[in-house]
């Protein structure tokens, strides 16, 4: 019988006596890792290389259940008594896998046996990421979503495979990378890596270790504003596959970055190989609003409804679609209608204040959209 | 379980003020205008200021109540022990009055949905009480709080079983309503349980038992996981001893029920505040319905322990004004609340609690008799200020009366 089996019944005693509000809000006042039903992780390492990033490790509680090299996981932290979040992705090795019970959760103590490392850059308006890169400190305790996303290393391992990496879209690639070689792949894996200047590119002195101690990995940089630092020079051109095999678009290829980046690699592999290319968008939030009210769409997520945004409140908006969501006051004041907006820009009808955070509880009576907007309804 | 009420109130309008009956004081539609851009204005300044302090607050009184009650269940183990019995039952009951009413209430409200955070979410929390949270949601946080002391649509008034306005005609059934007050606040967590399921109207044959089959269903999957947990789990855990946790968690939830109900009835019904009818408030602005939530609220004075334990609905002026800002917040607001109703010549109804429940409880005695004159005392004229109160508008104003079984 399995672990998990034999502590059920005794869960579910505990459950109903800490009705309605459940064991986990008992336990985590104890410590907030203790919670069963949530994932979180603790702060164990705190790496600051420049003022511009830091290199976080992180330590789930047992709610964890681990991921693939590649998959991203969203992390959530407190501003000003705000929950934000952000999705970063792992850059470390996946563990490797034994059986599903043991290896992340082990019976007792509040943490899985595996660690994530997250590497976290500021930007001008990355609210999480500037949070963690000035405030992050070991011993803070972050939310953390399971892992998730297609863009994986897939099992059995190809037999070739490129990796292109912008900024910091270089770290899904880092986990596959080293995911590789700790399992000790020998088959040919190329790196091409795009960033500003050497200063910039994270995870350089790590890559150049790697690729001296193992030569079936194939290491190329690009500084765009640093000609000549690296081994190539500009943005991604199909001249830059690496030379040695002229047959590189043969193997399975991993591409993360900006938009940019992306767009020029999906031109190159176009014409039928488009199935041996991953891709993963990396776009940093955008808080800035993008429309007016009366522009764009409003999609109903949960209803499949999709519906040109008239400007009115999007209660108003729903019903008119047909929709019956509930409501009360109308007014703004009894949060009968409250929903969860997944992404897009709101305004509020009463007090004029705008938000782009995307998953947040807005009113759909008083809030309008500006520009496209989903919420959950 | 609500998608869709049957009615939609209007929403707020910019009609013209029509005329006394809603105006006891005499304000000017420009003052009305006025009084609703100050009143927003404070509104305004409070949710842009809202942060850590406010989500340090809530979760500090999380974290009390959660350690009050595994105190509490903790000393009712071993309430054998006479005093441990006590302390557990006072700390239980504390818990269960932290858990309704600073936080159950406050956070049903949305105040702490700013914070993001699922679990304070209005809309997911749950309480340590027999009411099912999403009922609560509809009976208060709309229908009483939208339509706050409106006779015959804030259900709150009386709670189906009582008379508490001169607008219900009496009838003999109100000659038991001491009984019935008491009765309802001994076991008040039923009341409000059974608060949406108008058994008044169901007595009176216009829905029937069927019609709630699915509201009773939501309480009683609630009632049943309340009472095992307070009535067969703890005390089993007491072994052959299990009559003393019984008894001090039986006693926690009446301590709890005498308190809310003493506190909630405060709220709305000491001398001096006012009913209002659904005719004259057909078409409210937003600064007349700030009026009627000034006029129909009335404050308990108190120390910081006092206001918390009310969930800080000894600001119930405060409250009705700004049902969804942080409670912790009603406290500083209602130094300018009471400013602005003094430059408007407003009442601002405030007392001690004894003073307060003390006309509460004449008012339930009062009411049970039918009114001695007849209602010849309803002259025309506006509101009679007495004593520097106010008698009820309801007796003041000549209108027909409205059916309460509507």
């Amino acid at each position: 019988m399995s672990p998990k089996l034999a502590i059920r019944p005794r869960l579910r005693f505990l459950e109903a006596a800490a009705t309605p509000h459940g064991l986990d809000s008992y336990l985590e006042q104890v410590d907030p890792l203790l919670v069963t039903g949530e994932c979180r992780a603790e702060v164990v390492g705190v790496e600051r290389g420049t003022e511009e990033s830091v290199t976080l490790t992180l330590r789930p509680n047992r709610a964890w259940r681990g991921f693939r090299a590649g998959q991203f996981v969203n992390v959530t932290v407190e501003i000003d008594g705000v929950r934000h979040q952000r999705c970063y992705s792992p850059a470390c090795a996946e563990p490797r896998r034994r059986d599903d019970s043991g290896l992340y959760r082990p019976l007792f103590g509040p943490s899985a046996s595996e660690v994530l490392e997250i590497a976290v850059k500021r930007h001008s308006k990355g609210l999480v990421s500037n949070f963690l890169v000035d405030r992050a400190e070991r011993g803070m305790v972050v939310g953390l979503s399971q892992a998730e996303g297609d863009f994986q290393l897939p099992e059995p391992r190809p037999d070739s495979i490129l990796l292109i990496g912008g900024g910091s879209g270089i770290t899904p690639l880092m986990a596959i990378l080293r995911t590789l070689l700790a399992e000790g792949y020998d088959r040919p894996v190329a790196l091409l890596h795009y960033a500003p200047d050497p200063e910039r590119a994270i995870y350089r002195a790590e890559l150049e270790r790697l690729a001296a101690a193992h030569p079936n990995f194939q290491l190329a940089r690009s500084y765009t504003r640093a000609p000549g630092a690296g081994e190539l020079d500009g943005h991604f051109s199909p001249l830059h596959l690496p030379q040695s095999d002229p047959d590189f678009t043969a193997a399975e290829t991993f591409a993360c970055g900006p938009p940019a980046l992306l767009d020029a690699v999906r031109g190159t592999w176009a014409n039928g190989l488009e199935q041996r290319l991953h891709v993963e968008s990396f776009v940093p939030p955008t808080f800035v609003p993008v429309g007016e009210a009366g522009e764009g769409q409003v999609r109903f997520a949960e209803s499949g409804v999709e519906v040109t945004n008239s400007g009115e409140s999007l209660l108003a908006q729903a019903e008119a679609a047909g929709l019956t969501p509930e409501y009360g006051c109308r007014m703004g004041i009894c949060h009968t209608c409250t929903c969860r907006k997944r992404a897009g820009t709101h305004k509020n009808l009463l007090t004029g204040e705008v938000s782009s955070a995307p998953d947040e509880e807005i009113q759909l009576c008083v809030s309008a959209a500006l520009g496209d907007l989903t919420v959950e309804l | 379980m609500t998608t869709a009420l049957p009615t939609a109130p209007p929403p707020a309008s910019l009609t013209a003020v029509d005329g006394l009956t809603t105006n006891p004081y005499g304000l000017s539609p420009e003052q009305f205008e006025q009084l609703g851009t100050e009143l927003d204005a404070i509104r305004q300044r409070v949710l842009a200021d809202r942060g850590q302090r406010d989500a340090d607050y809530i979760r500090g009184v999380i974290r009390t109540q959660r350690g009050l009650e595994a105190a509490g269940r903790g000393l009712l183990w071993a309430g054998v022990f006479p005093p441990a019995w006590l302390a557990g039952t006072a700390a239980l009951s504390l818990s269960k009055i932290l858990d309704n009413m600073e936080i159950g209430h406050n956070v049903m409200h949305g105040q702490y949905e700013w914070m993001n955070d699922p679990k304070l979410s209005g809309k997911q929390f749950e309480w340590d009480t027999a009411c099912p949270a999403d009922q609560w949601r509809h009976s208060h946080n709309y229908m009483h709080h939208t339509h706050t002391n409106i006779v015959g649509k804030d259900r709150d008034i009386g709670y189906g079983v009582l008379r508490m306005s001169e607008e219900q005609p009496w009838k003999p059934y109100y000659l038991g309503n001491p009984l019935w007050a008491t009765l309802l606040a001994t076991f008040f967590e039923y009341g409000v349980a059974l608060h949406d399921l108008e058994v008044e109207r169901i007595a009176e044959g216009e829905v029937s038992l069927a019609d709630k089959r699915e509201l009773l269903k939501g309480i009683g999957a609630k009632v049943r996981g309340q009472a095992l947990k307070d009535y067969v789990l703890f005390p089993a855990l007491s072994g052959p001893l299990f009559v003393f946790p019984l008894a001090g968690n039986a006693t926690a939830n009446i301590v709890r029920n005498l308190w809310s109900f003493t506190i909630i009835f405060c709220g709305h019904f000491p001398e001096g505040t006012h009913e209002f009818s659904e005719e004259e408030t057909a078409n409210e602005t937003r600064g007349q319905w700030y009026h009627r939530q000034l006029l129909g609220s009335a404050n308990l004075s108190g120390g910081r322990l006092f206001h918390i334990l009310s969930g800080n609905l000894s600001f119930q002026i405060e409250h009705h004004l700004f049902p969804d800002l942080p409670a912790n917040r009603y406290g500083e607001i209602s130094v300018e609340v009471r400013e602005i109703c003094e430059r408007y010549g407003l009442p601002y109804n405030v007392g001690p609690l004894h003073r307060q429940f003390g006309s509460v409880v004449k008012k339930v005695c009062r009411l049970a008799l039918p009114d001695s004159t007849g209602g010849v005392t309803r002259k025309l004229g506006g509101a009679v200020k007495k004593a520097g109160r106010v008698t009820s508008l309801a007796r003041a104003i000549p209108r027909l009366r409205p059916r309460l079984s509507r």
